[in-house]
């Protein structure tokens, strides 16, 4: 018997059927991949599993026995633990203060033991075989290590049932291999867990088994072992996708410079060039930290800088501001579209026209609701978001459609350079697919991009140049052959020396004069 | 949700439904203030013989009025996710300032511009504060509260000032086709701040601002200039409500205004907005303001207490907040 069952849940929510007659059997010890495009129910059914939603009917079972998880709480009580998408720290605490948080144990007089909490905080750490000091403050943690936290945390409540929610989105490869490491542990151990992913690869080094949903329905479970990712995207999407990425075409001209910037970060020694050619795909690549979104941000004059010089197509241009920025076609889609891209009380139509609402005025200064609702549903259907109407509220779209709502924003408001910051983070193939086909679609169109990415078969795959960066630096410039994984993961994790003066930036320019 | 229909090579024309107008209703900001009003006026007119009374039911609107005209700046504030605890004091002021100059022999007109001009310029004040040197808008709009109410008091050495020319009554004791004057100036704001906030640009900015004023900012609008304006109108809105109260008492008083900070804020937020931003509507507010009108008309002619009036209005606070919580556009 399964140790977790979901027999034939169903779900609806106004005006969306998230999910019909959907079944899932994990068993004590294994690994279940659960997989399925943006949209299709993955969140929806976890939710359900952990008390946050319930269902409209169909049964959840532990032991065979049925459950009704009315909250959070219980669910956690009867041995399901989740780790978020977005992690539920908090950051200001300690680690052994989030573990215990709300259920501290107290002593006679009602206060904490925390002498108590240390220890078993230690003994957690220990059965996951990691190092992290217990009475640290979580914000000094590292992406990882505050995930392994929140793994820690579900197992504090004895789980026997653990839900990873994309847990490696934000990891480097070598912390994925630490997590899945710790994965590897929790199996011996018999916790049953749900990995939710978007990475194939991911899936066929830790799964067991993997079931795939689509708009809402099971489609079926395989065994990992007897399929491969080709029948796995064919199942999840309903249709076969043999290569994600748009046909090569020849680079453009290098010599054909749009933006030129040399920008030395504030705190930084050096000053980092940047070139970007008319009609190319520029990536950023490195680790997460690596001063790559810092990089973009100082390009539209939104993080503080010791010196900029920015010349825009040959002349010198002063961006103090993004709306400086905007003015002189620069934009930028930022990489946590939450807190940075999107307006969440907002309409699909309100958070796509809000930087061109001007085009809509007439008279001026008012805005014809008409114009901007005939403008902005084609915008929609260009990059096809797929929502009952321009007048739902965004925050109610699945990540893929919430990332083509930031995009769409930007493409009537006729940019020559458009920054991509983590453009596919936390979203399907399908959407994916179609995410690179509109990038090639716009430097077709003689605009430059640039695209900071930590997947890196996304620089490879689209990229024309790639300058990788380091500790807050570019260190390398490839192109064209030169553009593989190997090296990139070398140069973004080759150890600098910030002593030395002469390191980053000289080897920048001579990758960069060799490019030329 | 439209069909997935992703796997056609033409471009899909997915059908686009617009919300029925039932659920637009319902969704709107001023569905639930708009039954609580109703609620409340059915319940008054039910328990009070004279509150039907036309006679009396202009003196609500009008008793309103100086709330609700503060109320509008006090939304902008409001929507932008900030607030302005300045209100009270500076429509004191701006209306003494009124009061001096005429008392002083200037022309009302002059007066009026001046008194509506300061008011503007203490709003400016307090929106520098807060979008340039990036300060919180609740300790900025306290520590100003505190200075205009001291400037109105040292610059009337604590008394009233009367002696104003009679043209000016128009504004506070006028009418207009047969409607008093605060109740038409209120209306014109009303007016004015609905084709703003839903018809312009900067409107939506407001919003936006809001909403998420990180992502607003990186997509390339000036948020910190349109903070500035809206605190000028939170400046501007609190100065005609004093140009209107001074009119009506024909007095400038100092003292003016205490506590309309509170009122004002209650009427935004009866009226349906998040406190946090991001989400209201000014005709809300409208009938939030009035709401709170009729509560304390309908209070009065009941014989209820004065100091029992403010819990059952602090109490009502509660209620409709409760009941209009968590609901999402």
């Amino acid at each position: 018997m399964a140790l977790l069952a979901l027999e034939k849940v169903s779900k609806a929510f106004p005006g969306v059927r998230a999910l019909h007659d959907v079944s899932l059997r994990v068993e004590a010890g294994e690994i279940h991949a659960l997989l399925g495009e943006n949209g299709a129910g993955k969140s929806t059914l976890m939710k359900i599993l952990c008390g946050i939603h319930q269902p409209d009917s169909g049964e959840i079972l532990i032991d065979g026995r049925a459950q009704h998880f009315s909250s959070y709480r219980r669910a956690c009580a009867a041995g399901v633990g989740i780790v978020f998408q977005e992690f539920s720290l908090i950051p200001g605490l300690s680690v052994v203060d989030n573990i215990f948080l709300g259920r501290e144990p107290r002593n006679a007089l009602g206060l904490i033991r925390h002498g108590e909490m240390v220890d078993q905080a230690h003994a957690l750490f220990e059965r996951l075989g990691i190092d992290i000091d217990p009475l640290i403050r979580v914000h000094h943690l590292s992406v990882a290590d505050q995930q392994f936290v929140e793994i820690a945390k579900a197992l504090s409540l004895n789980a026997r049932v653990l839900v990873l929610d994309e847990p490696t989105a934000p990891l480097t490869p070598t912390e994925v291999e630490r997590l899945f490491a710790i994965m590897r542990q929790l199996r011996e151990q018999g916790v049953a867990m749900v990995f939710i992913s978007h990475h194939m690869e991911e899936i066929f080094e830790i799964c067991d088994r993997v079931t795939v949903l689509r708009d809402g329905e099971y489609v079926t479970t395989l065994n990992v072992s007897e399929t491969d990712a080709g029948a796995l995207v064919e199942q999840m999407v309903g249709r076969r996708v043999d290569n994600i990425f748009p046909e090569r075409q020849t680079p453009p001209p290098t010599d054909d410079i749009v933006l030129d910037a040399r920008i030395r970060m504030a705190g930084r020694k050096h000053t980092d060039h940047i070139r970007l050619a008319r009609g190319e795909i520029l990536g950023f690549a490195g680790l997460v930290g690596s001063g790559r979104s810092e990089m973009a941000l100082a390009m539209i004059g939104a993080h503080p800088v010791a010196e900029r010089h920015m010349q825009l197509e040959g002349r010198t241009v002063t961006l103090k501001s993004p709306a400086d920025a905007l003015g002189r076609g620069i934009g930028l889609l930022p990489e946590n579209r939450k807190q940075q891209g999107l307006i969440l009380p907002f309409t699909c139509a309100d958070n796509i026209s809000i930087n061109h609402l001007e085009r809509f005025q007439s008279p001026k200064p008012f805005i014809s609701r008409r114009r901007e609702q005939a403008a902005v549903e084609t915008l929609m259907d260009r990059v096809r978001v797929k929502a009952p109407g321009s007048d739902t509220v965004v925050g109610t779209l699945s990540g893929g459609n919430q990332q083509k709502v930031v995009i769409a924003r930007w493409l009537e408001r006729g940019c020559r350079v458009l920054i991509f910051d983590e453009p596919t983070r936390g979203i399907d193939v399908g959407a994916k697919s179609e995410i690179y086909a509109l990038m090639k679609t716009l430097t077709a169109q003689g605009i430059s991009i640039i695209m900071i990415s930590s997947e890196l078969p996304e620089i490879t795959g689209l990229c024309d140049r790639v300058l990788v960066f380091n500790h807050g630096h570019v260190v390398a410039e490839l192109a064209g052959d030169g553009i593989e994984a190997s090296t990139i993961m070398t140069h973004a994790t080759r150890q600098i020396s910030l002593n030395h003066p002469t390191g980053a930036p000289d080897k920048t320019a001579a990758t960069m004069e060799r490019a030329s | 949700m439209t069909t997935p229909a992703s796997t056609s090579a033409v471009n899909p024309k997915p059908r686009r439904q617009r919300r029925s107008r039932w659920s637009r209703l319902v969704h709107s900001p001023v569905f639930f203030p708009l039954i609580g009003f109703i609620a409340v006026f059915i319940v008054m007119a039910l328990v009070n013989d004279n509150f039907l009374l036309p006679n009396n039911l202009t003196n609500v609107a009008r008793q309103g009025a100086i709330i609700g005209i503060i109320a509008v700046g006090m939304s902008f504030a409001i929507f932008t996710g900030g607030i302005d605890l300045s209100v009270g004091p500076v429509m004191a002021l701006s209306g003494t300032i009124m009061a001096g100059l005429m008392a002083a022999g200037w022309p009302p007109t002059v007066a009026v511009i001046a008194g509506l001009a300061l008011g503007m310029v203490f709003g400016a004040f307090n929106g520098a504060c807060v979008a340039f040197a990036r300060m919180p808008p609740i300790i900025v709009t306290l520590a100003t509260m505190g200075i205009a109410r001291g400037l109105g008091l040292i610059y009337t050495g604590g008394y009233p000032i009367s002696g104003l020319p009679a043209g000016f009554a128009f504004f506070g004791r006028g009418e207009v086709l047969g409607i008093q004057a605060p109740i038409v100036i209120m209306l014109l704001v009303y007016l004015v701040a609905y084709v703003v906030l839903h018809h312009t640009s900067f409107g939506r900015y407001v919003y936006a601002i809001g909403g998420n004023e990180e992502a607003t900012r990186l997509t390339g609008i000036r948020v910190p200039r349109y903070k500035l304006l809206v605190y000028t109108i939170s400046g501007l809105t609190a100065a005609i409500a004093g140009l209107v109260i001074t009119s009506r008492l024909m007095s400038g008083q100092p003292n003016a205004g205490t506590g309309f900070e509170l009122d004002a804020i209650a009427a935004v937020v009866l009226g349906g907005a998040a406190i946090a931003g991001g989400r209201g509507a000014i005709l809300g507010t409208l009938v939030g303001a009035m709401l709170l009108a009729i509560l304390n008309n309908g209070l009065n002619l009941m014989g209820v207490s004065p100091y029992l009036q403010d819990v059952v209005k602090g109490a009502i606070i509660l209620l409709a907040i409760y009941i209009g919580r968590g609901r999402n556009a």
